[in-house]
């Protein structure tokens, strides 16, 4: 009998196929956005209008991570964007691997933005990295502005926080400034945008910020 | 709540180590798990146990669960202090300029092979 130390993180093996899928993708041109928020924050949505305005300038498809269904690829594919539907077998995430088959999926044409819409879920997905390039998460004025507080993990790794549905704010208690305090409070690098998919405010500031990052993945 | 996944990851890099070193049977599994990591622990044995029985290599693996304290660090005064009794305000100078230093992590310390 012997003893052998390992001493490595229990999702090492994940981190090692998500750093080699991310170099790929980025070889490729192809910037992977994994996109994370709870269920009903409006992830579809936000994509449904980004979509519209930007499958002109680039090649985009979406990949749908559900444990069931496929209505939100349906949604997408409406708009003529090429999408797959990922059934993550009862798991609340999308890991490296997984991501990795979903891509797989896709064929072989060239795109310049995947979107991952992950599970809803604000906490699973934030510990497993899927090879994203960039981590975007939406947080809906209904949910509350307490929620950097009580999911700090998916604040701290995302790149992006999206709040959405800003045209029913007078209707709720959400403080945007408070909201932004504390999201920054855990991640000072945080990009905060502020958008409506019903009456498209905030989506020029968004979709400049992507088209940006879009870019940058490919070098220019 | 994910504690499968977790699992599911767990296996697959122990059985990358199996191959690397031949190692035909892992008789304990010792993991090191944050006080705050969020896992249940008693949930994650349930579903070791029900994996392990899938995997030739694992099948004989008992799990042993090592705890790491929560500590974290209040930034306006520089100490340390206990998360899980304190949580997010610091106790010596009540700032909430706090950081988690450790306690949310998941490791595997080593394994024991025959």
């Amino acid at each position: 009998m012997r003893i052998i130390e390992l001493k490595e993180t229990v999702t090492a093996s994940n981190d090692r196929d998500a750093q080699v899928l991310r170099e790929e993708l980025q070889g490729k041109g192809t910037l992977l956005v994994n996109l994370m928020a709870s269920p009903g924050a409006g992830k579809t949505t936000l994509l449904e209008r980004t979509i519209r305005d930007m499958k002109d300038r680039f090649h985009i498809a979406v990949m749908e991570a559900d444990v069931d269904s496929d209505v939100d690829a349906v949604r997408i594919e409406k708009l003529g964007a090429k999408a797959v539907q990922a059934h993550t077998g009862g798991m609340c995430h999308m890991d490296a691997g997984m991501t990795r088959r979903a891509l797989e999926e896709l064929g072989e044409e060239a795109f310049d933005l995947v979107v991952l819409e992950n599970v809803g879920n604000l906490i699973c997905p934030a510990e497993f990295d899927t090879g994203a390039g960039k981590k975007v998460m939406l947080l809906s004025v209904p949910e509350g502005d307490d929620k950097p507080l009580k999911y700090p993990l998916m604040f701290t790794v995302s790149d992006v926080l999206i709040l959405t549905k800003t045209d029913v704010a007078p209707y709720f208690d959400f403080d945007f400034e408070a909201c932004k305090r504390r999201a920054r409070g855990l991640n000072p690098n945080i990009e905060i945008f502020e958008v409506s998919a019903k009456t498209g405010a905030g989506f020029d500031a968004w979709e400049e910020w992507l088209a940006r990052a879009i870019l940058e993945n490919k070098g220019n | 709540m994910h504690e499968m996944g977790i699992i599911l990851h767990l296996a697959k890099s122990l059985e990358e180590t199996a191959k690397e070193q031949q190692i035909e049977k892992i008789l304990r599994v010792t993991l090191q798990v944050g006080e705050v990591s969020g896992i249940m622990t008693d949930y994650f044995t349930d579903c070791w146990n029900y994996f392990r029985k899938r995997h030739p290599v694992l099948e004989t693996a008992e799990l042993e669960l090592e705890t790491i304290p929560a500590v974290t660090f209040c930034s306006a005064c520089e100490r340390n202090y206990p998360t899980v009794q304190y949580g997010r305000e610091c106790p010596y100078c009540h700032s909430g300029e706090t950081w988690l230093i450790r306690g949310n992590e998941c490791i595997i310390k080593e394994i024991e092979v025959e």
